[in-house]
């Protein structure tokens, strides 16, 4: 094993100092305190800044201590998912009432004729809570009764690389930081060996694919330690995570340990606090050495809960990685997003759209009866979404971008199970009832988490910033 | 000479004596009381009108005194300590809801003493033109010599004044390598460690300083702080993130610092280099700056709405970049701290409404070459030229070889069954009565009237046994129009060709099918099978009234034909387009019994050079035979060393003219920008409004002219700027010593840090100007002041103290920047490739990382050879994903303004000096330099590793715990030589020949512990 040094933990590096602060203490407060910890408890062990969070005591109980972001980028339809509407169908072929769309953004529909276009997939109503879900999603129809549905989401940006930024940021501007970092700053992580935010992509067979910027999963300008960690299923599970060819794990543990007798020497020399933390960040690598190649390793997962999952494992897939998304999160990373990558249905949307439905429905309830039967869901929030919803107007035989109402699902820590809660129009353009705009969502998802979001704060070109802006209310509704 | 140096003595003169410690020092509001209400009080009672509450504004000395909740000198008798003190929830500010903190105790202690003190006012700071003003007299005993210049004397009073005393002197082994990377971003070679260790002359540091100040690296260090203010790019950011050429914009900034630019006109010729009367191409080049926002492509993004986002973008980075302002956050409102309006936010913009885009689409790039380029053009130019004459030159020698050479080229022509034949017409007439008559040469000239249409139908015997096709050669003639090939305008329009075979008997007639046809040139939509399609509206053109040539066409028959005793094939040759008389005024048929019948004749032979040859000596016009021999002389064995030589300068010109392209800004007419109510760009209610700076800092005049880019940029330079020089000198205190004298650099205004110095930073500021914005002459002062020259090391006492290092009692130590750490690592093993400038380059980079980038999709492939080493800040920026090891170390995507980086220490920064190949290959070449170049035993190596990794000899403890490494591994790869050969071959640069792979390998994995030591990434 690794031989762990006098200073195993994150020491307080200056930074700290520098008067950023988090919930409000001043400044001045802060570094006076933090500085009198340095003089009386110079050398002693702490929690690194990266384990520990910001937010002390939490602002309340928590009902979740960890999130599954499952994000289906390129804009979930709606309208055959988990919005169904008659009316649609009624109306299909006729021209959409101007009424609704006067004035209205658009995206690749502008200047073209607008036409209802029927809801292309049957529903079905599942479960005890009789929630109405897309018949394409047949295993999530299984779990109906654990699921919060939205169906009144509203956001801002109707292209995507805009409106994935907005739903991960909460702003459409670039360096800000996504939420994933925002839990891990404010809450710290609970694993040792892996970092508190991971972020793992999947491509599928029936879209085109959006490309998905690293900004997504960036710290913004928050300390770079929180950044998002991007996982692979497959190849080189995370970026210079393998030692180099001709190097043994006893030659990489040797190399690594000169390093840290070396770097103990220097400090003893010049007293910086920055080296221990050096020192604690080499073995926190050395252990994601072997921690992370252990954790992507799937072969260790029995048959049945495979076959639940629906893969074989390092095949890159959303199943494949739903399920690495519960190794994560029993080994306490706070922050797992999944990304999809095939939701922009242009064209062909019912054929489509059941192909993607297809590529998720299994693994993602999989994923919700894995952590029930292993006791995680109660404390473990999942969310289903995506960055907009797409129009009730065809495109060809397809659907363009809607930003004005679409749907989500919640589901495991603290959330009201079974529920469907809010409303579009008769034909799923406008949100008609119980609006929950995207800064509602984050406000709630902290609030599960245990955090005021108008209290995690980071003082940022003389402003205080917060993930939900000046906005964000918590629906108050989706809580159990 | 400095103006420093020139009035330095007088100043020190004319100082004030600093008073005697005061014992409470007065409360200032801008320093001590305006962050407190900012923060506290002015999201509701600030300058925003729109969230005023209760008709109470603090932000200013009339609002806050007429509303009466202050008394001045009585805080007792003041509301407003009344309400920051209140239990009362219903009364006490801030208010609960706010989820704002109630004050401290120690800020209300402020607020206290600032009202009995009279509650005084003063403008923000840095709202106010810098004033110098002389630098303190230090009257200590101990520390009266300490200071070598002004900026010392203001640190040194400072740092009494808080009971600090300066550091030590930084060992002189520590100093040549600090100021190596601040200067140059680069460690110092050991040599040069050595050479300034030894030399003991007085003015020694101040050389070092000097030659590092003309180092061409020192604009490169520059750069990368600029580039990340500018947010420099290789891609648009936005969804499909596509490439486009900025490099010239990046090796501007780099020769601009490396010339030593002054400021002030560094900031006209980005803002406005294309607005200069007669604008050089470098200026053009620099207004690229106005070019290198992000911008999308992505289909349905609507053009609006990113006209809107893009104006946005201009605006937070042009007040970031040179005024620190945060006025970005007035696009939806007035400024919630600063007196910013969202009307200043869009006259803002306004200034950059004439600048040229799409607004969703791919950007027009420009060939601008810089001046560099245009001379190295120019010079090609003319040594081609020089070769080309030549070629021409008489030589008897040449001559004699082109008489061989047509000798056998003739035979080949006339033996080969390939050859076409020109065949004269027997009858050729014109449908609509023009003369067609039959030349010399057997072409076929038209004259007489131009009808509007016309066909042409020629007969031509056909003695060839087999034939398969026809040649048709359009030719230029001088009577007609524009010397080119028809009457009309010099370009003609052949709606199609039709051939019929008359048999042998001179009897029956039957359409010969036309199976293909190519031509050695199509105007663009006019295709040569547009001449064989069966249509009459469509045709084939050759751009004859723009590029007036000779052209010609070969036809397929479907099947070949037999020929011989009376055959006859009649071509038909119709202009039908709707273009009037665009008949083809010359021309000439061939026929070829060739099985597969192409423009091509023996040796690439040109069809009109062929006809020349065909033609004897004699007969040869002067013209005719100076093209035959020109062609000689260019296919010619004894000329291939010349042309060899034109062909590699067109190669490089080809390459200067794709590196020159690049986006500029160009100028036009300027939309309409109005104020978009709570930044939503569908709206369009709001007030119309032209360029103008923001109006609490004055107004431009200019008359009734609109107010343009070169006017904004001459008010950021102008003297009574009050920011930009704070700002900018701001941004070079914080490379010299690490942090800014106003620390967040990203905010000047109410809710930015206080200056720890304010004089200093206003006498450095006033320096600046009145040095004519001389950036050498900044740097040369910081690093010249005993200041810069202290060690970084300090007690744990000093350390507790000033834990932030507010008052530079020491120097401060930190990791490299992440393009610093790359070159320091390639630097040490010798691998650094040193060329400054050009296209960015492509380092390894892990397999896949590029996978989720779409329209296109991607796949990255690395560089080969020098660019694989060069500096990490040519690295391809790719924005949306980034280089993962640059990214690791903090690098930004720049996507916005980063004018300050995070500098993070984490996990994955270790895996990448562990794991990276640049760094596994870096540490392998290092280990072979120091088997080959260290000494023999371990000890001598280890003392050569770290005099040039970290500029000192190893200590004792280091080479115990690297000898033990060393053998140890030397073992294990002993014994396992694969293993050793597999570490060792990593990178594609070879590993020495003549080392052995074990001590090879062994020696990598000590230099793998240096690379990767905290002392060698950071500077101190």
């Amino acid at each position: 094993m690794f031989r762990p040094t006098q200073l195993p933990g994150d020491a307080l590096t200056r930074r700290m100092f520098l008067g950023r602060s988090a919930c409000g203490i001043g400044a001045t407060a802060l570094a006076t305190s933090l500085a009198s910890t340095f003089t009386s408890a110079a050398r002693a062990a702490s929690e690194p800044s990266t384990r520990r969070g910001v937010v002390h005591p939490l602002h309340f109980a928590p009902k979740a201590k960890r999130v599954i972001f499952m994000t289906m980028a390129g804009g979930m339809s709606h309208l055959e998912t988990f919005d169904y509407k008659s009316k649609l169908a009624e109306m299909n072929g006729q021209p959409m009432p101007e009424s609704f769309t006067k004035g209205q953004p658009i995206a690749q529909l502008q200047n073209a004729k607008l036409t209802c276009f029927a809801p292309q997939h049957p529903f079905k109503k599942y479960g005890e809570s009789g929630q109405n879900i897309a018949q394409i999603f047949p295993h999530l129809g299984e779990v109906a009764d654990e699921l919060c549905i939205i169906n009144s989401l509203k956001t801002e940006a109707i292209n995507h690389d805009p409106a994935h930024t907005f739903m991960n940021a909460g702003t459409t501007l670039s360096g800000r930081p996504s939420m994933g970092s925002w839990l891990w700053y404010g809450l710290g992580c609970e694993s040792e060996n892996l970092p508190g935010f991971v972020v793992l992509t999947s491509n599928g067979k029936f879209g085109q694919g959006q490309p998905i910027a690293s900004r997504q999963w960036h710290s913004g300008f928050l300390p770079g330690e929180f950044q998002g960690v991007q996982f692979r299923s497959q190849g080189e599970p995370v970026y210079y995570v393998r030692r180099p060819s001709g190097v043994s794990a006893a030659q990489q543990q040797d190399v690594i340990e000169s390093i840290a007798a070396l770097n103990r020497q220097h400090d003893e020399a010049i007293h910086d606090p920055e080296i221990a933390t050096r020192i604690a960040q080499y073995e926190m690598a050395f252990r994601m050495q072997t921690s992370v190649p252990e954790l992507v390793d799937l072969a260790q997962e029995p048959a049945h809960v495979l076959d639940m999952y629906g893969t074989q494992g390092g095949d890159g897939s959303f199943a494949a990685n739903c399920l690495l998304a519960r190794r994560l999160a029993e080994r306490g990373v706070r922050f797992i997003q999944l990304y999809h990558r095939d939701w922009d249905h242009h064209g062909g949307v019912k054929a489509q759209i059941a192909g993607t439905a297809g590529e998720v429905d299994q693994a993602a309830a999989a994923l919700i009866k894995d952590l029930k039967q292993r006791d995680l869901l109660k404390d473990t929030l999942l969310v289903f979404g995506t960055e907009f919803g797409r129009t009730p107007m065809a495109q060809g035989n397809g659907r363009d971008h809607h930003i004005k109402g679409f749907s989500c699902w919640l589901a495991g820590g603290g959330v009201k199970p079974g529920l469907t809660y809010g409303a579009t129009d008769e034909l799923g353009y406008n949100v008609t009832e119980n609006l929950v705009h995207v800064h509602d969502l984050h406000a709630t998802m902290l609030q599960l988490m245990g955090i005021d979001h108008e209290r995690l704060t980071y003082r940022f070109q003389g402003r205080d910033f917060k993930l939900t802006d000046v906005a964000g209310h918590v629906v108050q509704p989706l809580l159990a | 000479m400095s103006l420093w140096l020139r009035f330095g003595p007088l100043l020190l003169a004319l100082a004030t004596a600093l008073p005697a410690q005061a014992a409470e020092r007065p409360v200032s509001f801008s320093r001590d009381i305006k962050p407190i209400l900012a923060s506290k009080c002015y999201a509701c009672h600030g300058p925003d009108e729109q969230n005023r509450k209760a008709d109470l504004r603090l932000d200013t000395a009339d609002g806050a005194h007429e509303s009466g909740v202050i008394e001045p000198g009585k805080p007792d008798a003041s509301e407003l300590i009344a309400r920051v003190t209140s239990q009362d929830p219903d009364e006490q500010m801030p208010p609960s809801d706010s989820k704002k903190p109630p004050l401290t105790a120690e800020e209300l202690a402020l607020l206290k003493r600032w009202i009995a003190a009279g509650a005084k006012y003063d403008a923000h700071w840095s709202y106010v033109p810098p004033v110098r003003t002389a630098p303190p007299v230090i009257e200590t005993e101990k520390w009266r010599d300490w200071a070598r210049n002004p900026i010392d004397a203001f640190i040194l009073a400072q740092q009494l004044e808080h009971q600090l005393h300066p550091a030590a002197d930084a060992e002189r082994r520590t100093l040549i390598r600090r100021l190596t990377f601040d200067l140059t971003g680069l460690p110092p070679s050991e040599t040069e460690v050595a050479a300034f260790l030894a030399d003991e002359s007085p003015d020694a540091y101040e050389r070092l300083v000097d030659r590092l100040l003309r180092s061409p690296h020192l604009g490169e260090r520059l750069a990368v702080m600029w580039l990340d203010a500018v947010r420099f790019a290789d891609t648009g950011g936005y969804h499909s993130d596509n490439h486009r050429d900025v490099s010239p914009y990046r090796d501007w900034v780099i020769r601009a610092f490396n010339e030593n630019m002054p400021f002030d006109q560094f900031t006209l010729e980005q803002l406005a280099g294309d607005l200069f009367p007669l604008a050089t191409n470098d200026q053009k080049i620099a207004s690229g700056y106005n070019r290198l926002l992000m911008t999308t492509e992505e289909g349905g993004a609507q053009a609006k709405e990113y006209t809107a986002k893009y104006l946005g973008d201009r605006v937070r980075n042009v007040s970031s970049v040179w005024l620190g302002a945060t006025l970005g956050c007035a696009e939806c409102h007035d400024h919630k701290f600063d007196p910013y309006t969202a009307k200043d936010f869009y006259s803002m913009g306004a200034f950059f409404a004439d600048v040229q885009e799409k607004a969703v689409g791919r950007q027009d790039q420009t060939s601008v070459p810089t001046n560099e380029q245009l001379a190295r053009l120019s010079a090609i130019d003319q040594r081609i030229a020089a070769l080309n004459k030549a070629l021409d030159e008489p030589s008897a020698e040449l001559d004699a070889a082109q008489a061989k050479w047509e000798e056998a080229t003739l035979a080949k022509l006339t033996s080969s069954s390939n050859a076409w034949m020109v065949v004269k017409p027997s009858e050729v007439t014109s449908a609509n009565q023009q003369t067609l008559t039959v030349q010399d040469d057997q072409s076929v000239l038209a004259s007489g009237e131009n009808p509007a249409k016309d066909t042409y139908t020629i007969t031509l015997p056909a003695a060839l046994d087999k034939i398969t096709g026809l040649r048709l050669e359009a030719l230029r003639h001088e009577s007609l129009a524009n010397q080119g090939l028809s009457r009309a305008n010099g370009n003609f329009v052949l709606t199609e060709v039709s051939v019929a075979l008359v048999n042998s008997s001179g009897a029956q007639s039957q359409p010969v099918k036309l199976k293909s046809a190519v031509a050695d040139f199509s105007q663009d939509t006019y295709p040569i099978a547009h001449a064989i399609d069966g249509k009459n509206n469509t045709g084939w053109a050759v751009a004859g009234h723009q590029q007036p040539a000779d052209h010609v066409a070969a036809f397929t028959f479907e099947k070949p034909v037999s020929g011989g005793g009376e055959a006859r094939l009649v071509v038909k040759l119709a202009h039908d387009s709707q273009f009037p008389q665009h008949n083809i005024g010359r021309f000439r048929l061939a026929l070829t019994g060739q099985d597969q019948p192409s423009l091509t004749t023996p040796d690439g032979l040109p069809v009109e050079l062929a006809n020349i040859l065909q033609t004897p000596a004699a007969q040869r016009s002067a013209a005719a035979a100076h093209k035959l021999q020109q062609h000689f002389r260019r296919v010619a064995s004894e000329t291939a060393a010349t042309r060899e030589e034109v062909a590699q300068l067109e190669q490089e010109k080809k390459t200067i003219t794709d590196q020159a392209s690049t986006l500029i800004t160009m100028s036009g007419s300027p939309r309409t920008v109005r104020i978009l109510p709570r930044g939503n760009w569908l709206d369009d209610t709001g007030e119309i409004v032209a360029p103008a700076i923001p109006a609490f800092l004055g107004k431009l005049e200019t008359g009734e002219r609109r107010a343009s880019r070169l006017d904004l940029a001459q008010w950021l330079v102008a003297r009574e700027n009050p920011l930009t020089a704070r700002v900018f000198v701001n941004r070079l205190w914080k490379i010299m010593y690490g942090h800014g004298l106003a620390r967040s650099l990203e905010d000047y205004g109410t809710q930015g840090s206080y200056p720890s110095h304010p004089e200093l930073l206003d006498w450095l500021a006033v320096e600046f100007m009145e040095s004519d914005w001389n950036v050498r002459h900044l740097l040369k002062l910081m690093a010249m002041s005993h200041t810069y020259q202290q060690a970084s090391t300090t007690s744990l006492a000093v350390r507790a103290k000033d834990p932030a290092n507010d008052w530079l009692a020491r120097q401060d130590a930190y990791r490299l920047d992440g393009e610093f750490v790359r070159d320091n690592a390639l630097a040490i093993s010798g691998l650094l490739v040193r060329n400054v400038g050009g296209p960015s380059v492509k380092p390894y980079q892990p397999a896949g990382y590029w996978q989720f980038l779409n329209f296109p999709r991607r796949t990255y492939a690395n560089d080969h050879g020098e660019n694989l080493y060069r500096r990490g800040l040519y690295t391809y920026w790719q924005r949306s994903f980034l280089n993962p090891s640059l990214v690791a170390f903090d690098v930004p995507s720049r996507e916005e303004c980063t004018n300050e980086r995070p500098r993070s220490n984490t996990p994955l920064q270790a895996l990448v000096l562990l794991n990276d190949p640049t760094f596994v290959e870096a540490a392998r070449v290092f280990a072979g330099r120091m088997i080959q170049q260290g000494g023999t035993d371990a000890p001598q190596r280890l003392d050569y590793a770290f005099q040039r990794a970290v500029g000192r000899p190893a200590t004792p403890g280091e080479i115990q715990v690297l000898t033990a490494l060393v053998a140890k591994h030397r073992a294990a790869y002993t014994a396992d030589p694969a293993s050793a050969q597999q570490l060792v071959a990593e990178g594609e640069s070879q590993p020495p020949e003549n080392v052995d792979v074990s001590e090879l390998a062994a020696w990598t994995s000590v230099a793998r512990v240096i690379l990767n030591l905290h002392e060698t990434v950071t500077r101190n």
